[in-house]
């Protein structure tokens, strides 16, 4: 039975969950709805609650924790031996759950009946070209003990869905019973339904705690496995970036800092004084036309896809750059580079600074500028003066929130800086980020546990620490600001 | 003192020197402050300029219009008309048919160059034409025996030549097209045998492969964006309403809420590569969902997207004036009643708000889709939801990616017009939102 | 209004020092002042009194050219400082305001130092060559302001950090440091303490001995303690001006009578 369908079947229980509450509850109370402690349809949504929330968080449950119960069940069965040269467990996991598909295929096409496949044995007969009929290629043949495990892995998915399958309906059917079997006149209906509901929106935003720990989690698990393939030491000490294919590999994080860092501060260098300056202008110089049509052309900068920034830096910023500047002053001749990448960035992040500011310029009171008006400042004099110190605070968050970005950021960096790992002065280089090194060891061609791309989340780890940091530390300078206006 | 005593005499109609040297500042400083914004303005300017001109030349391709028999002697041997059998005839049956019928047809009208290989001229149609072309005879196979009259891609090199890429000194080094073969081209668009036309094949078809960028499309990628949209909205949505109502609504002030708090104004920021990483270790490695899905895009995105909704909502709820709450907890309606009866559909439009744009923002989104293996060449169309969000499927915005990760250039017009049809949806979302805006916004 | 007591004191001088002749002020279609005239004298204090959207601190805030900083905002007639018409287009507000110095209603202190704070006005104005020059200039505004004995041993502390009477003062010495020739002061107790205020009122009674002074006051006990003359305003208009002591015990008009008896307001 598909999850959908079993889904669709526990909502349906549920309905009429609802539908029969509401009768029982009705009639328990001689049809006189005024006698019931709450209106008749709280009845109906307890017992709808009951029915299809237990069921289906099971559900949920229950599609995440299988595949792993059945994967070290499975894997017990594949000894050393059974992994081919150059390859590893892993690999050989993910062959047997292709052909477990793959069987499974082949059983619905008919070509094949159940009980032909228990006799099967993967020495005698051709699996690898019966599964390449279905759509299921292999990269060589099966080995006995591989397509056992396949085999075993089939049969213990199938009792398992089913298992689910039964587990699920037998609690939407219990919890049905239960919710149906308390309903009285005196029963309070509407306090368990709203206790249920509000159990749900606390549940809905622990979403938000369970997203941070899986970032969490995910990248300190594997960073931890990294680190037992590749010293914790060269990772942070090795001035070279190097990544092998056949092992041996230097995997030193500085040049993708450095790189990130000076993409970064070119980034802060164009984004800084001209968002600060836009904010100003806007805030306090702007007449009303001028500023409702220059904020929001302004904000659509920060509305625009950051692969588009990619593109524009590649197609556009890259190649002007380097026939305009690097190639005439000798400095440069290749269209990637720190600087393309930076400039781009920069363009990026104005609204970033200068929506911020804004906002913070216009939080500073009137009376601030009457008082230095008063005394014969000029606008701006007051702005350098009495404005800027004021927000300061704020707007130095605005600017670390702006530096998370520009370190965080992915695609104008992929298409506009380059791949080379070095560490040089000239901005005119290409150089590479550590968000362009996490998106090429993974999605590049080698195997998942080795070194080489592993790396990739010990980088993330570095980016999410360094990226928190940053916003820990800004939002903190913003909130202290604001109370101080509040 | 000494200023008191030359302040008194200063006379207001004359302007002191140091007033003027301020003034100028002040001048200055305000010129300073246009040329932020008009640097601003003109970059979103001239990046949109180049991005979109760049593209628009990606909706017109230049096709070959050819009257092509349909010989059964070669499509179907057997005579029988069945599917199966016929499906034995490869493509490069097809495009010989092809050739033979540009020939012919080139002949006929005396322009058929001389000496020039037959192969050279069938190098003018593009290499996916014989492919489109067995599928439309495998889709429909009476049209075997007729003669059918046949839109064929031109040659991407041909293309490239009508649209300026592509020149004669350019031609004459490169090895996929030579002089002649552009020269027969401007013979032939002379006469109505070529053409440029809009390019349907660019929005509906699928991508294709590195050596036929005339043939790449936008369909999969498409479907796949609208399959996440999807899956983003029916999960972020009421995932997003639900847990700001609790925040704002029920939760009571302490450590726990405040970690909460905190978590969701981090999660906005944290870089959108990490989510990427989250999708990958979490969903695919290990809840074991499929790689370049829409179903574990749908979900990191959501995952991206609901601290948007999360804070658009919240700021939906808060502009709910007291009184009204007061007004129903004053008639004895519960604090939930409350909540759901009246403050909930006051927000709602400040809510669909939030939530366009939160959606605006994820449609956009490349770099976590690359970690989850959306990088992959897919042709195949995904089925119908809800089988098809575990089908491997590409995304609009990676789409972009994958094309300029290409060698031919033809693939940069593809990329800027792939952003073109982006940038419509996204233009299309926010007009929503500011219509949603501005037509019930409301103020106490 | 019971407690009325009146400072019997002669206007000191009789040389004025500004002139308003007509001044009728707009905001966008409202009209706020409706052809006042007004002869401010020099080493005086002039009170405004009326009650509250009766367009005196508008007014107020038209000395010193305030009202530029309103877009909307628009004033006709003429307001000569010493005979020069400060609505001239030859005149720089920058430079009126130097000379015309305003206190706000709220203190205002600059998130800076004490220091900073009355050193700003001479710092933009280039009224001192020298450090030390500046330092006497803060010392001088801080004792006139009668705030140095509180704060000389913390010139460095933020100005934000002093008590509202402080705060009020430090303004007061802010508006002093750059020498003005005509103090506007708008509702400058309006926040402040019982005590405070009358620290700020003594304060107000020196200040009279080198500056025309300027107040606008809810209170007319403040009024009746601090000004030698008076001028009532009610609907934009301005009904009555005199003698302080006259306009409190024998007003003209029947209107101010009202007001003065507690009838308006």
């Amino acid at each position: 039975m598909s999850i959908g369908l079993l889904s669709l079947i526990v909502i349906a229980l549920a309905v009429a969950g609802y539908l029969i509450g509401r009768r029982i509850a009705l009639a328990k109370a001689g049809g006189d709805a005024r006698r019931l402690h709450s209106l008749p349809g709280y009845y109906g949504q307890s017992v709808f609650l009951f029915t299809a929330i237990p069921a289906l968080v099971l559900l949920a449950g229950w599609l995440l924790v299988q595949p792993v119960l059945i994967e070290s069940r499975v894997s017990g069965m594949i000894t050393a031996a059974d992994i081919p040269e150059g390859s590893n467990a892993d690999l050989v996991m993910s062959d047997v759950r292709r052909i477990s598909t793959g069987l499974d295929l082949v059983l619905a096409q008919g070509a094949l009946s159940e009980a032909d496949l228990d006799t099967m044995r993967a020495d005698f007969s051709d699996v690898r070209g019966r599964l390449a009929e279905v759509g299921v290629a292999l990269g060589a043949n099966v080995k006995p003990a591989v397509f056992q495990a396949a085999k075993t892995y089939r049969s213990a998915a199938t009792t398992g869905r089913w298992l689910m399958t039964g587990a699920v309906l037998v609690l939407a059917l219990a919890g049905m019973a239960y919710a149906l079997s308390r309903i009285s006149p005196e029963f309070r209906a509407r306090n368990v339904t709203e206790a249920f509901v509000k159990t749900l929106l606390i549940g809905a935003s622990l979403v938000a705690i369970m997203t941070t720990a899986g970032i969490v989690l995910s990248l300190v698990f594997e960073t931890v496995h990294f680190f037992k393939l590749y010293p914790a030491k060269d990772f942070f000490f090795n001035l070279v970036w190097n990544p092998q294919f056949r092992g041996g590999s230097d995997l030193g994080i500085w040049p993708l800092l450095w790189g990130t860092l000076y993409v970064s501060l070119i980034a802060l260098l164009v984004s800084v004084p001209v968002g600060i300056f836009a904010a100003i202008y806007l805030a306090e110089y702007a007449s009303k036309r001028v500023r409702a049509v220059a904020k929001p052309l302004l904000e659509i900068l920060a509305g625009i896809p950051t692969i588009v920034y990619g593109l524009f830096a590649l197609i556009t910023v890259g190649p002007m750059l380097r026939d305009y500047f690097a190639q005439p002053l000798g400095i440069g001749s290749s269209s990637s580079s720190v600087m393309t990448a930076g400039l781009v960035m920069g363009i990026m992040l104005i609204p970033f600074v200068s929506s911020l500011s804004d906002d913070i310029i216009n939080a500073v009171p009137q009376a601030m500028r009457d008082g230095s008006y008063g005394l014969g400042a000029t606008q701006s004099e007051t702005v350098k003066q009495v404005i800027l110190p004021a927000a300061l605070p704020g707007i130095v968050g605005a600017i670390l929130l702006a530096a998370s970005r520009a370190i965080g950021e992915t695609m104008i960096v992929v298409l506009g800086a380059g791949a080379a790992a070095k560490m040089s002065l000239n901005p005119f280089d290409a150089m590479t980020t550590v968000t362009v090194k996490i998106v090429s060891q993974l999605t590049g061609d080698t195997e998942f546990a080795s070194p080489e791309t592993l790396v990739a989340f010990a980088l993330g780890l570095t980016l999410f620490v360094f990226t928190l940091g940053l916003n820990v530390l800004a939002l903190f300078i913003v909130r202290k600001y604001r109370e101080q206006y509040e | 003192m000494t200023a008191e005593a030359t302040n008194m005499r200063s006379s207001l109609y004359k302007t002191d020197a140091r007033t003027k040297r301020r003034n100028a500042a002040e001048a200055r400083f305000r010129v300073y402050g246009m040329m932020a914004v008009g640097f601003g303005v003109l970059a979103l300017v001239v990046l949109l300029s180049t991005v979109l001109g760049s593209g628009f030349s990606a909706f017109r391709q230049t096709f070959v219009t050819l009257n092509v028999p349909l010989d059964a002697q070669v499509l179907d041997k057997q005579g029988n008309r069945n599917p199966a059998e016929m499906a034995k005839v490869t493509t490069i049956g097809y495009g010989n048919l092809l050739q033979a019928a540009l020939v012919a047809e080139l002949t006929e009208k005396g322009m058929h160059p001389e000496g020039m290989k037959a192969k050279d001229i069938g190098g003018l149609i593009s290499k996916e034409a014989p492919a489109q072309l067995r599928n439309m005879v495998l889709a429909n196979p009476d049209l075997i025996g007729q003669t059918v009259t046949f839109d064929a891609y031109a040659n991407g090199r041909i293309d490239g030549y009508f649209k300026g890429r592509v020149t004669m000194e350019s031609a004459a080094l490169d090895s996929n097209v030579s002089p002649e073969q552009l020269q027969l081209a401007d013979a032939m668009r002379a006469n109505d045998m070529m053409a440029m036309k809009f390019n349907w094949g660019f929005i509906f078809g699928p991508d294709a492969s590195e050596l036929r960028p005339e043939a790449a499309g936008l369909g999969v990628a498409i479907l796949g964006s609208a399959y996440m949209m999807l899956i983003v909205l029916v999960l972020s949505l009421p995932l997003g309403v639900a847990a700001s109502i609790y925040l704002e609504e029920f939760a009571p002030k302490n450590r726990f809420t405040d970690l909460i708090e905190v978590n969701i104004s981090n999660l906005a920021a944290v870089p959108s590569i990490v989510f990427g990483i989250l999708g990958l270790a979490v969903f695919i490695n290990f809840a074991g969902l499929p790689q370049s899905s829409p179903i574990v895009g749908g979900l990191v995105l959501t995952l991206m997207t609901l601290p948007t909704i999360i804070i658009a909502t919240r700021a939906a709820l808060k502009a709910v004036p007291p009184s009204i709450k007061d007004a129903a907890l004053g008639i004895g309606a519960s604090k939930m009643q409350t909540v759901f009866h009246h403050v909930l559909p006051l927000a709602m439009p400040g809510i669909l708000t939030g939530t366009i744009i939160g959606l605006a923002q994820a449609l956009g989104e490349t770099a976590p889709l690359l970690l989850i293996g959306m990088v992959a060449f897919v042709r195949d169309y995904p089925a119908a939801p809800p089988e098809g969000f575990m089908d491997p499927a590409a995304a609009l915005p990676v789409q972009v990616y994958n094309f300029t990760q290409r060698a031919d250039p033809a693939f940069i017009e593809r990329a800027s017009g792939a952003i073109i049809v982006l940038m419509v949806f996204l233009l299309v979302m926010n007009l929503m939102a500011i219509i949603l805006r501005r037509r019930f916004e409301r103020r106490w | 209004m019971n407690d009325m007591s009146l400072t019997e004191r002669a206007v000191d001088s009789n040389e004025i020092k500004i002139a308003a002749t007509g001044v009728q002020v707009f905001y966008g279609t409202t009209h706020a002042i409706k052809d006042v005239s007004v002869d401010i004298l020099d080493k005086t204090v002039t009170a405004f009194i009326g009650p509250s959207g009766c367009g005196k601190s508008t007014f107020l805030r038209c000395l010193n050219r305030m009202n530029d900083t309103i877009d909307i905002c628009r004033v006709e007639g003429d307001i000569l400082l010493d005979g020069e018409d400060i609505y001239d287009k030859k005149v720089d507000p920058v430079q009126l305001r130097a000379k015309v110095g305003m206190v706000f209603q709220k203190p205002n202190p600059f998130p800076k130092s004490i220091y900073d704070n009355v050193a700003y006005g001479p710092k933009i104005h280039g009224l001192t060559r020298s450090k030390s020059e500046l330092d006497e200039v803060v010392e001088a505004s801080l004792r006139k302001a009668a705030l140095w004995n509180e704060v000389k041993d913390r010139l460095d502390a933020p100005g934000t950090g002093l008590s509202g009477g402080q705060q009020q003062r430090l303004c007061i010495a802010r508006a002093v440091a750059t020498s003005p020739e005509v103090l506007l002061m708008d509702e400058p107790c309006s926040a402040l303490d019982p005590i405070a205020t009358a620290q700020v009122e003594e304060l107000i009674d020196e200040l009279r001995e080198n500056f025309s002074v300027v107040i606008v006051t809810h209170s007319m006990q403040q009024a009746a303690r601090v000004s030698q003359r008076t001028a009532f305003f009610h609907l934009g208009n301005l009904v009555e001006y005199g003698e302080t002591a006259q306009i409190f015990t024998n007003p003209k008009d029947p209107r101010t009578e009202s007001y003065i008896t507690g009838r308006i307001g």
